[in-house]
């Protein structure tokens, strides 16, 4: 009898338990694990949006693999992520060691550091974009040619485009990434510190043997986070070139935007539909290389 | 890292005591001259946005931070267009209702998964987290084609089914839940509550700062959403604030002091929670992104 009543128990946990999960599994199925699908099918076909699906076989991959605009924009989004990840975290982690080891007014100025990461990206874009206008508009020029420096054309070069957007996206995730790097810094136990002071150990040397060792969950997070973000820029991008999407001659254009543009200028959805496989690729890739790297390590 | 690890390593964060009595050790003097610096320099854009947002146009590329003749009149203009305070209204109801959804069945979730032993239990907790491998650029476009087939472009439902639920929230809450000790449920059973019961009145309030945590998060990150929005309206109507601003800024070209207001109106809101919320947003920031 006792068996029994614990067997019942179990089992109206668990119609409990299906009860609980039946709305979630309903929603991961239609609007997360179809749609997967449905993108990964499409990208074996052709369609317009307006008249039916038809078959393409290998011809989207192929288009892609022979579309120069396809490895222009493959080489800035890998650019975005290549000067993204390492100046950001660089950055971050130098104003978290130091910003640790500071007190006076510390929550004032860890409140000033972490603003910028509330902001919208569409409005930082903006605010960028006038920043780098040319004098007598642009803030940036409008100091240089104040000092006497000659003017750095920057969203209308097509060596300085990539670099200017990118600079607001590195700019707006700092906040997140000092706050991150400074909550790894406290999790290290003061007493490793207290016996490395005890010995006589120098300040590099603590930073090199202690802390950065001890801080490795954090550096991972952050450089596959970090990362993902950088390949996936869109909206500074799409709103600091909105004269000339992606341009000055596709020079800033990342996979996003191309994807956006094929799907919802061109109308080519099974072409568009390649290209989100190749960038789902692209960032299973770069975030296992990366966890394989620095796990090792 | 563990639970009780990542909280106090969010706490001790919030615990580095401020002081106000300037250093006078000379490496910590200049350590903290070059952080201000650096921290003048990080609200720099944000304080010449607010700045050219109350400035006339002549004054508007003089590299004054105060404004010699300070004015309203660009907000008065740009909020008589009378579109921003739609657009205002739609983001502030969209990241409402999203993020009340997604922390709700986040945790209702996440609570499952770890209370709950029934078969299956392992192979739906890695279907929910594989999709957190998966782009969501890839699902726009099934989106964009279910959207079309429903008929929900330019509907609220159309802005916000995608983010109802988060697989990042039930990764995150499954592991807070890990810290309600069972004895407490099995107490509340013993009391004839239901699970249901159970879950809402006794684990839930042991884990609200998870829930804040989460809750700031989904809530910020349907706020500053751009690239659905902007797929899924084409009706100015029901645009959000980010892709409202993005058209009124190309429709006003060269008139930088209404763009840099239009540009202040969606940052002022988030200025105003933060400097109230302060504490409680970087906290919360701090546990959700060690958990990640």
């Amino acid at each position: 009898m006792n068996l029994y009543s614990r067997l019942s128990i179990e089992r109206k946990r668990t119609v409990w338990a299906w009860a609980f999960l039946s709305v979630p599994i309903f929603f991961y199925v239609v609007i997360r694990f179809y749609p997967t699908a449905d993108a990964m099918v499409l990208s074996f076909q052709n369609w317009n949006l307006l008249g039916a699906r038809s078959w393409a076989g290998l011809d989207n991959y192929v288009r892609l693999w022979g579309d120069p605009v396809f490895w222009k924009v493959f080489r800035n989004t890998f650019m975005y992520l290549i000067l993204g990840t390492p100046i950001s975290l660089v950055i971050s982690f130098v104003i978290a060691y130091n910003l640790d080891k500071t007190r006076f007014l510390h929550g004032t100025l860890r409140a000033l550091y972490f603003l910028p990461f509330l902001t919208t990206a569409v409005a930082m874009a903006w605010v960028w974009r006038w920043f780098y206008q040319p004098v007598p508009i642009g803030l940036f020029n409008n100091i240089l040619s104040s000092v006497g420096i000659g003017q750095v054309r920057f969203l209308n070069s097509t060596s300085n485009a990539l670099p200017s957007v990118l600079a607001p996206a590195i700019w707006a995730g700092l906040g997140f990434q000092i706050i991150i790097f400074m909550a790894g810094l406290r999790a290290i136990p003061v007493s490793y510190y207290e016996a490395a002071r005890i010995d006589g150990v120098s300040n590099w040397t603590i930073l090199r043997e202690i802390t950065l060792p001890l801080l490795k969950p954090t550096i991972v997070f952050l450089v596959v986070f970090s990362s993902i973000g950088f390949l996936r820029i869109f909206d500074q991008v799409f709103n600091m070139t909105t004269n000339d999407p992606g341009g000055p001659l596709n020079s800033t254009m990342p996979l996003v935007m191309m994807i956006y543009q094929t799907a919802f200028s061109s109308y080519s959805m099974g072409y568009a539909a390649a290209q989100t496989v190749v960038l789902f690729t692209v960032l299973l890739v770069v975030s296992l290389v990366q966890l394989r790297i620095l796990r090792d390590r | 890292m563990s639970d009780t690890q990542i909280r106090a390593s969010a706490d001790a964060l919030m615990r580095q005591s401020t002081t106000y009595k300037p250093p006078r050790d000379p490496v910590q003097i200049i350590r903290w001259t070059l952080l201000f610096m650096g921290a003048v320099v990080m609200v720099m854009p944000i304080v010449y946005m607010l700045s050219a947002s109350m400035k006339y146009p002549h004054e508007m590329f003089d590299l004054n931070i105060i404004p010699r003749e300070p004015t309203f009149e660009n907000y008065i203009y740009v909020l008589a267009d009378g579109r921003f305070i739609k657009w205002f209204v739609n983001s502030l109801v969209i990241a409402i209702i999203t993020t009340i959804s997604a922390v709700f069945f986040d945790a209702l979730v996440g609570y499952t998964l770890c209370k709950f032993r029934f078969r299956g239990r392992y192979l739906i907790f890695i279907a929910i987290l594989s999709t957190l491998m998966i782009p969501t650029e890839m699902l726009i476009l099934p989106w964009y084609m279910m959207s079309l087939h429903f008929g929900w472009l330019d509907t609220y439902w159309g802005i916000m089914f995608p983010g109802l639920m988060t697989a990042f929230g039930t990764f995150l809450m499954k592991q807070f839940f890990e810290t309600v000790p069972d004895d407490f449920l099995e107490a509340a059973r013993i009391d004839g509550l239901n699970e249901f019961q159970i879950w809402w009145s006794v684990a839930m309030p042991l884990v609200t700062p998870a829930l804040s945590a989460l809750a700031i998060f989904i809530f910020l990150g349907n706020w500053t959403a751009f690239i659905w929005p902007l797929i899924v309206t084409t009706d100015q109507a029901l645009y959000t604030l980010p892709v409202g601003l993005t058209t009124f800024s190309v429709e006003q070209s060269v008139q930088w002091e209404l763009i840099m207001t239009g540009a202040a109106l969606a940052t002022i809101p988030t200025l105003i929670v933060f400097l109230v919320f302060q504490r409680y947003i970087i906290r919360g920031v701090a546990m959700a992104g060690l958990k990640g």
